[in-house]
């Protein structure tokens, strides 16, 4: 579904990204982990096609085509969804309007005529369920005066609604209660199947219990250091980065 | 620069006012109300019309409509009293068309047309109880209204204001009696329209006695020859008094949507009367050349509330220009103040909010904001918060902004698939509606979006 060959990505001239290779196939959930700095949420930008980053190396194919030629819409609309760290608040802009928006956008782009409005209703009222979005929160502005889990429910939901082939949860356990984290992770479990791949970027393993995840990776300095499978997370909650960056530095100098 | 000299339409009025001393044009008015116009008329003919020089008009600049030649309306311009047909009767579909359009969906209202400042009594059907309708022709007449004309709010006057106050003939005179809440509001729809270039003054005075209520709904609009394509021009120059009277109420929305062609001076002079409530909406939308609104709020007495909101939306080459004022005379007044702008293409828009708070009016709260989203590259704002206290026990603020699109929420928009266009219109909207979200009629509120819609490339739900 996804790779990620040789990617380099600077900000402001500042190299972020210094060489991600990375395979992600349908029906899969890697988890990127590592340090603070380390150019994970820096991943998850440039797959998404913010554009104060800049690809200076390697390529990203997306499904078959070349994602970075693509403008953040259309990334979208081919099935890459970001569920953000920081979501916007954006008063005045209805959360159902917007998402009744992004749906019609990116079902034109598939060739699938627009949802009525019945169809879109009942649709949307099983997805909230699905994700335990209150239903109150569906019809106010967009993420306006939400709670950090509101607002991280909310990014599952807009994640059920538009079933992308790939979703980036860029740490989205960040400032959730264990409530919250289980409510979630519940969701995300709920939407995985033989289609859809997920990356899971996250600082604490904690996540990973609800979330079980087939592949790990730790991101150091710009680069994947370390893959293995969900026992890797294990080592790092016990052990923490420290071993990893000295082994990281130690390759760096032989080479 | 130019002198007086060079401006056609100095010349015309100055004419106008002398043919209207010698004939008899003024009818059984009072010799109170002919004094006022004589000296309005010496204090505009020392002012002449505003340049850049004057500070309230610093950056508006009118003389490149100042070039051009208009003939006198109303009174002396050769139009009859009552309207006639000399101006716009060959319009009458076209006026009709343009009424059609600013009719709110869904609103019962009473709704009153004027053509050029003269009321079209044909359209009218069963006032609401309590109110009153008269055109100003037959109130500055009437002995027992005269009142209301010969001393304007301040009695220093220039300008356009001064203008207005010399010469003109019709409008509206609304009153409400005291207690009276009538069922429904009025919705006044002002259609301007001629042939010819022309400068027509309104003058309109509406009192809301004690305890009363007035709900009005203004809708300025152009039709036939002066609309896109047209060749007239028109220059409206009204001037409008609003007397809120103890424990009264008004709810005030002016909806501003004429076409190019059209040059739009607005003087609304509000006097506010002990725990009266007066609330004013005004949206202007892209189409007239220039704008310029000064609402002046007189707070004459104790414990009076007022809420002042605007959204200006310009684009082309269009100057949009809104003057307010809340002079706070005495004490325990609360004033709020919200507008904002959104400034497309090479539009011009200037916001200047004064707040006068006089040594008596202790317990003073005034609060303004004034924000603005410049999106055009050849855009431009000119925002001028000014705050004068002399009272020391006051709570006052002011704030003012200047921004473009947030990025963050660009991006957020566009990661879900909107294009950037839409996305774009998505925050215009939101950005405005923290104005429009105040509009308390549904229908009106809901009218209001849709002309922003229209103006704002938006294809969405």
């Amino acid at each position: 579904m996804l790779i990620i060959k040789n990617l380099h990505a600077e900000v402001e001239g500042k190299q972020i990204l210094k060489g991600i290779n990375l395979t992600v196939g349908a029906g899969e959930v890697h988890a990127i982990m590592g340090p603070n700095g380390s150019g994970k949420s820096s991943l998850a930008s440039v797959l998404a096609g913010k554009e104060n980053y800049d690809v200076t190396e390697g390529e990203v194919i997306f499904q078959g085509k070349n994602l970075l030629e693509m403008s953040p819409e259309v990334r979208a609309r081919e099935g890459v969804f970001l569920a953000f760290q920081y979501p916007i608040e954006i008063p005045g802009v209805s959360n159902i309007n917007f998402l009744k928006t992004a749906l019609a956008e990116i079902r034109t782009h598939k060739g699938l005529p627009p949802l009525d409005a019945k169809e879109f209703l009942r649709m949307s009222k099983e997805k909230q369920k699905l994700v335990e979005f209150d239903a109150k929160l569906v019809n106010r502005s967009l993420n306006e005066g939400f709670s950090g889990g509101e607002k991280k429910r909310n990014e599952i939901f807009q994640l059920a609604m538009l079933e992308p082939a790939l979703s980036i949860l860029d740490e989205t356990d960040s400032g959730l209660d264990i409530d919250a984290l289980r409510i979630v992770s519940k969701g995300v479990n709920k939407l995985r199947s033989a289609n859809n791949a997920f990356i899971i970027i996250t600082h604490y393993q904690r996540l990973l219990e609800y979330i079980v995840p087939d592949f790990v990776h730790v991101l150091y300095n710009g680069r994947i250091v370390k893959s293995g499978t969900k026992e890797l997370a294990l080592e790092l909650e016990e052990k923490g980065y420290d071993w990893l960056k000295e082994e990281a530095h130690e390759n760096a100098a032989t080479i | 620069m130019m002198t007086p000299q060079d401006i056609p339409l100095y010349e015309e009025v100055v004419n106008g006012f002398n043919r209207l001393s010698a004939a008899d044009a003024l009818g059984r008015e009072s010799s109170d109300l002919r004094k006022t116009r004589q000296s309005a008329f010496e204090r505009f003919r020392e002012s002449g019309f505003p340049t850049i020089k004057n500070e309230d008009w610093k950056y508006t600049n009118i003389a490149r409509f100042l070039k051009e030649e208009y003939a006198l309306g109303g009174l002396q311009g050769g139009v009859t009293a009552d309207g006639g047909d000399a101006e716009w009767g060959g319009h009458a579909a076209a006026v009709r068309v343009a009424v059609e359009k600013a009719r709110v969906a869904e609103l019962d209202a009473y709704i009153v047309l004027l053509v050029n400042g003269v009321w079209q009594k044909e359209d009218a059907g069963e006032l609401p109880k309590g109110v009153e309708l008269l055109t100003v022709a037959e109130a500055r007449q009437d002995p027992a209204l005269s009142v209301y004309f010969e001393r304007p709010a301040d009695g220093r006057e220039r300008y356009f204001a001064a203008l207005n106050t010399a010469l003109f003939s019709d409008g509206l005179f609304i009153r409400v009696d005291a207690g009276a809440l009538p069922e429904k509001p009025i919705h006044i729809i002002h259609v301007f329209t001629g042939d010819r270039n022309l400068l027509v003054q309104p003058r309109h005075v509406w009192v809301a006695n004690r305890q009363a209520e007035l709900k009005v709904i203004e809708s300025i609009v152009t039709a036939g020859g002066v609309t896109a394509g047209g060749n007239a021009k028109i220059w409206v120059n009204s001037l409008t008094e609003i007397i809120v009277h103890q424990d009264a109420k008004v709810d005030h929305t002016v909806v501003q949507t004429p076409g190019e062609g059209t040059r739009l001076v607005q003087h609304t002079t509000v006097r506010q009367k002990r725990q009266s409530l007066y609330n004013n909406y005004n949206f202007t939308f892209p189409g007239s050349d220039l704008v310029r609104n000064d609402l002046q709020i007189r707070l004459e007495e104790d414990h009076t509330e007022t809420h002042l909101y605007g959204l200006y939306l310009a684009a082309g080459q269009q100057l949009v220009d809104n003057h307010t004022l809340v002079d706070h005379q005495k004490p325990a007044c609360f004033s709020n103040e919200l507008y904002k702008g959104v400034l497309l293409e090479q539009s011009t828009g200037v916001f200047n909010g004064k707040v006068y708070v006089h040594r008596d009016a202790q317990k003073t709260n005034a609060f303004q904001q004034n924000n603005n989203l410049v999106i055009g590259k050849k855009a431009t704002i000119d925002s001028k918060p000014e705050l004068e206290i002399f009272a020391d026990d006051v709570k006052c603020s002011h704030g003012s902004t200047v921004g473009q699109f947030s990025e963050e929420a660009l991006f957020y928009l566009r990661a879900r698939g909107i294009s950037e266009d839409m996305a774009k219109g998505l925050l215009i909207n939101a950005f405005a509606f923290d104005v429009t979200e105040k509009i308390k009629d549904p229908a009106v509120e809901a009218h209001i979006n849709q002309l922003i819609s229209q103006h704002i490339p938006l294809t969405h739900v």
